[in-house]
């Protein structure tokens, strides 16, 4: 092992320059492709602090802090002497903001001579005025040189500077990037409790913060950050170290409020939050029957739509005067019965034939019948029944007696919403911990031991299905009652993976985690047609969401909010490794959760 | 070499689900037959009451007509057999399914768009045909290698010794991305290739099969692209360690060969089969968008799967088997069934296959290649 180390150097210069050279090559890249796919240009319109810097700016000025600070990290093998970081890494960060900064310039150079427009669509003047800052080329490659190296410099000292300088000047510039960026939310949510004047005051007429708000909000978070360093830290290590009573206790308080938080919270909501925060109960709605299947049982299920569309139609059909061959206008909670035996059947119908298939070729399979399914709804063959490519229209809110349920009054579709991911939660949390949930954790873990442990594996995976399914489907209901319409392209495969993600980037075999990942991907980014609190990353959403799902397998496959069983299964490798340094081989098998914090380091070194 | 470990399942609690696949299996087939027959019927006689039963309105195909089908299937299938190349090699050395590999198709599909725009703005496509045509394969083997290589690289390498799903659920998130990179650099419209010399795409007239010029050119290519893979994995050294490198990893490091660098040649390998893919998609069709590679990559996985995944031969056998049921068993089987709009059912027609082949025979028709612990 020890021959792995790569010698360390003492002094600025010897450095490992082809490192350098290759982080440097990497950030230009990213800059050069950020440009290209058109990002700054089209951010550009939201401004962060007015007049001053807008989104699009701070999407190109974030990347060299992040490959700066990339390149700057060493690897810390676990009982090795570390060394420690100083005025080599600062060198690695510059320069590697320096080479980015400089491909940056050649890319304003090739723009200014040559005219790529017709492939590259973004090849564009006003690429070129962006970049520029509209004052002419010189000025522009200067200036981008020179904060691409501060940058680069600045991401690097994020490793040099003591801990509490990084940690509050990181708290103040991302929340103020927060604040800015979720204006509309602040708004609404200042308008409904009365504090418009607050609002105002910070906020710019034409969006974004005002440059003497920025400076005061700035200080105030800095002064309170420091405050409470460690603090937060601290009672979130206390809580994670509670056992039986006290932490069942701590949990249900954090429960309290957050259920009160879902319910008080919506009213002081204006008609886009409402919307917003519906979509968010939608998806999650997905995600967690999705994190059953692929969470706990481990079948990677991509046809997932399938059963969304399955709730969907069935909907329409049963409660739709428009279902164009069998309309019985049905009430929607009756409907909803049927919704579950549909779901389940077809649950069962595409469960029966995968089970026994590998992992991968599931995967495969159920990708396929996603499709299968969606090409039938579209077909002429079933288009006398579904109505083809038209869909089915006209499909009712949901009628309680004291109010209806549908897409206008986004409040109560948001109410609708909470009502049946409560249902799902509950159900996956009871389900987790019962035998039917350890069967599934088991067979995740090694299918064939399951088995000979008695585990009957086919009618648990057939389980896993179905309750999935079931998920799904209602999700599908309340969309079909939301929109009032149901096509077959509401139900592309697209939908599938954007859940994948969200049950990846989450947490997988996680509610909590799941919960964070569909607010946070779902609220902020937006799902695959309903937008999110960035509405200018529309176009972009996409991208990030692949390149977010590719990060998290390679750094930390456990998600955000990882479950400590599956942490200790993706990672215990280097627990055994770490355990074996540490000359105590019985730490390998404690049921600990510090695997959380191994996750970072390893997988580098080579 | 019989596969599927889960063999060992003990008998009896399992039997609903057995009946119930052995169901579906003999219900398929049913209808499968039923299909032909009737097809076969009606060739026979229009008006027998049997091949009327279902579908009155069929009226059966002509010789040319089912020709004309078959080369089409030939050819499309070819095509996937190419891009199944990559697949099944991938999953023949690494034990997973590399669901990029699609885009990697696209890619090379979109060099060849992007390259041949600019060599018919400047005259060069109608001067010198056969030379842009050399250059634009050249470019998008490049490109197509590149990004395959880069792939493995960057997203598949740091995970060779995890579980089997995460680098599956990579290499999704990996398509994910590059279809979407290519969206933002190249925009959404189709980007249709210039038009063909005449020379090439008119018909021709080949053992009584009328058969389009390009669709013939891409039968060839995809014919010798196939003769110098063979030579490259069965008479070269490389193609030697390749093989090692698929039977185990760690004996095959053991016995001296660089099995990073072998692993590279693979997915460089079948980088370069998926960019030949590309450009004959794009001289095919004409056309080409950011979500080419999809469906194309999934169906040619279903190829490889269908030939036997890790098989070669398989996999274009595969290919091509898949290619000709999709253009044919729509009409041939769907149609007498009384199925209206048959051809939107292409699709759905060669994921059936998939199930089909699954269900009846996990290892693919010509037996899969695998090593031991892959299989599991």
């Amino acid at each position: 092992m020890s021959a792995l180390v790569a010698p360390m150097p003492s002094s600025a210069i010897d450095q490992d320059w082809g490192k350098v050279l290759r982080w440097g090559l990497i950030c230009g890249g990213a800059l050069i492709a950020l440009c290209l796919v058109g990002m700054p240009v089209e951010l550009d319109r939201r401004e962060i602090i007015e007049r001053y810097l807008s989104l699009g700016y701070v999407s190109v000025l974030l990347i060299p802090i992040l490959i700066g600070r990339i390149a700057a990290t060493q690897v810390v093998l676990e009982g090795f002497e570390s060394r420690k970081q100083g005025l080599y890494d600062l060198v690695t960060g510059l320069i590697v903001g320096l080479l980015g900064g400089g491909c940056l310039s050649l890319l304003m150079l090739a723009l200014d001579s040559w005219n790529l427009r017709d492939p590259l669509v973004n090849w564009s003047p006003k690429l070129f005025r962006f970049l520029t800052y509209e004052n002419g080329m010189g000025f522009g490659a200067g200036a981008w040189i020179v904060t691409c190296g501060a940058l680069g410099l600045a991401g690097a000292s994020l490793h040099v500077v003591p801990a509490i300088v990084r940690r509050s000047t990181g708290t103040v510039v991302l929340s103020l990037l927060a604040l800015s960026v979720l204006e509309g939310a602040v708004d609404d949510l200042s308008e409904g409790f009365g504090l418009d004047w607050l609002t105002d005051l910070m906020y710019a007429k034409k969006g974004g913060l005002t440059l003497t708000s920025t400076i005061v909000v700035g200080a105030v978070i800095a002064v309170v950050s420091v405050l409470t360093s460690g603090r937060v830290k601290a009672v979130t290590n206390r809580y994670r170290d509670m056992q039986g009573a006290e932490r069942q206790k701590a949990s249900m308080i954090l429960f309290a409020v957050v259920a009160v938080l879902c319910i008080v919270l919506p009213m002081f909501l204006g008609k886009i939050m409402n919307e917003l925060l519906a979509n968010v109960g939608l998806f999650l709605l997905l995600a967690l029957g999705l994190n059953i299947v692929v969470g706990l049982a481990g079948l990677l299920d991509l046809g997932y739509v399938a059963f969304f569309a399955v709730g969907g139609y069935t909907t329409a059909v049963l409660t739709s005067p428009n279902s164009p061959f069998f309309a019985p206008e049905l009430h929607f909670g009756i409907a909803l019965i049927f919704v579950v035996i549909f779901a389940t059947i077809v649950g069962l119908l595409i469960g029966a034939p995968v089970i026994r298939m590998r992992g991968d070729y599931l995967a495969i399979v159920t990708l396929g019948f996603g499709e299968i399914i969606r090409l039938l709804f579209m077909s002429d063959w079933l288009g006398p029944y579904f109505g083809g490519a038209q869909g089915i229209t006209n499909v009712p809110g949901v009628d309680l007696g004291f109010a209806t349920v549908k897409g206008t009054d986004p409040r109560s579709v948001f109410y609708l919403v909470l009502f049946f991911c409560v249902i799902a939660i509950y159900i996956s949390w009871r389900l987790q911990a019962s035998r039917l949930g350890r069967a599934w954790m088991a067979i995740r873990e090694d299918e064939q031991v399951a088995e000979a442990m008695g585990i009957n594996t086919v009618s648990a995976k057939l389980m896993a299905f179905v309750v999935g399914a079931v998920l799904a489907a209602f999700s599908g209901a309340v969309l079909a009652a939301k929109v009032g319409s149901v096509f077959p392209t509401s139900f592309m495969i697209l939908i599938s993976i954007i859940i994948l993600v969200v049950v990846i980037v989450g947490g997988m075999g996680n509610i909590a985690g799941v919960m964070v990942g569909s607010f946070v991907l779902i609220g902020v980014l937006g799902g695959p047609k309903q937008p999110g609190l960035l509405q200018e990353f529309q176009n972009f959403k996409l991208l990030i969401y692949g390149m977010l799902l590719v990060f998290m397998m390679l750094k930390r496959p456990e998600g955000l909010v990882p479950s400590a069983r599956r942490s200790r299964e993706l990672h215990q490798e280097e627990f055994l490794q770490d355990a074996w340094l540490k000359g105590d081989k019985s730490d390998a098998d404690d049921e600990d959760e510090d695997a959380v914090n191994v996750g970072d380091g390893g997988g580098e070194e080579e | 070499m019989t596969t599927h470990a889960v063999s060992t399942k003990s008998a009896k609690r399992l039997v609903s689900v057995d009946r119930f696949l052995t169901f579906i299996r003999v219900f398929l087939v049913t209808m499968i037959i039923i299909g032909l027959l009737a097809f076969i019927w009606q060739q026979f006689d229009a008006d027998n009451p049997f091949a009327r039963w279902r579908n009155p309105g069929a009226r059966g195909l002509t010789g040319d007509q089912f020709k004309g089908l078959l080369i089409s299937g030939l050819s499309q299938g070819s095509m996937y057999g190419l891009i199944a190349l990559g697949y099944s090699m991938v999953y023949g050395v690494l034990g997973f399914i590399n669901f990029a590999h699609g885009e990697v198709f696209m890619i090379g599909a979109m060099t060849g768009f992007v390259a041949s725009e600019k060599f018919n703005a400047n005259g060069m496509w109608e001067s010198n045909f056969l030379l842009c045509l050399a250059l634009i394969v050249l470019m998008a083997i490049f490109f197509s290698t590149s990004l395959a290589v880069l792939m493995e690289r960057v997203a598949y390498r740091p995970l060779r010794n995890s579980p089997r799903l995460i680098p599956l659920i990579t290499s999704i998130g990996v398509s994910f991305f590059i279809q979407n990179l290519v969206l933002g650099l190249f925009g959404p419209s189709t980007k249709s290739y210039p038009r063909l010399p005449e020379w090439l795409s008119k018909q021709r007239s080949i053992l009584t099969f009328e058969i389009a010029g390009t669709r013939l050119l891409v039968l060839v290519v995809a014919a010798a692209s196939m003769g110098v893979l063979w030579y490259i994995v069965e008479r070269t050294k490389t193609g030697k360690a390749m093989r090692a490198v698929a039977e185990d990893k760690e004996i095959a490091s053991l016995m001296g060969i660089d099995v990073n660098r072998t692993i590279v040649t693979t997915f460089a390998v079948g980088g370069a089969m998926a960019g030949v893919g590309g450009i004959l998609w794009g001289l095919m069709f004409r056309s080409v968008t950011h979500m080419t590679g999809f469906l194309p990559g999934v169906k040619a996985f279903t190829a490889a799967v269908v030939g036997g995944i890790g098989n070669l031969g398989g996999a274009m056998a595969g290919g091509i088997s898949l290619g000709s049921a999709e253009s044919i068993a729509p009409l041939l089987i769907l149609e007498p069934l009384g199925v209206p709009g048959v051809s939107q059912l292409k699709d759905a027609v060669a994921f059936t296959v998939l199930v089909l082949v699954l269900l009846f025979k996990p290892s693919g028709l010509f037996g899969e290649r695998l090593s031991a612990e892959e299989r599991a």
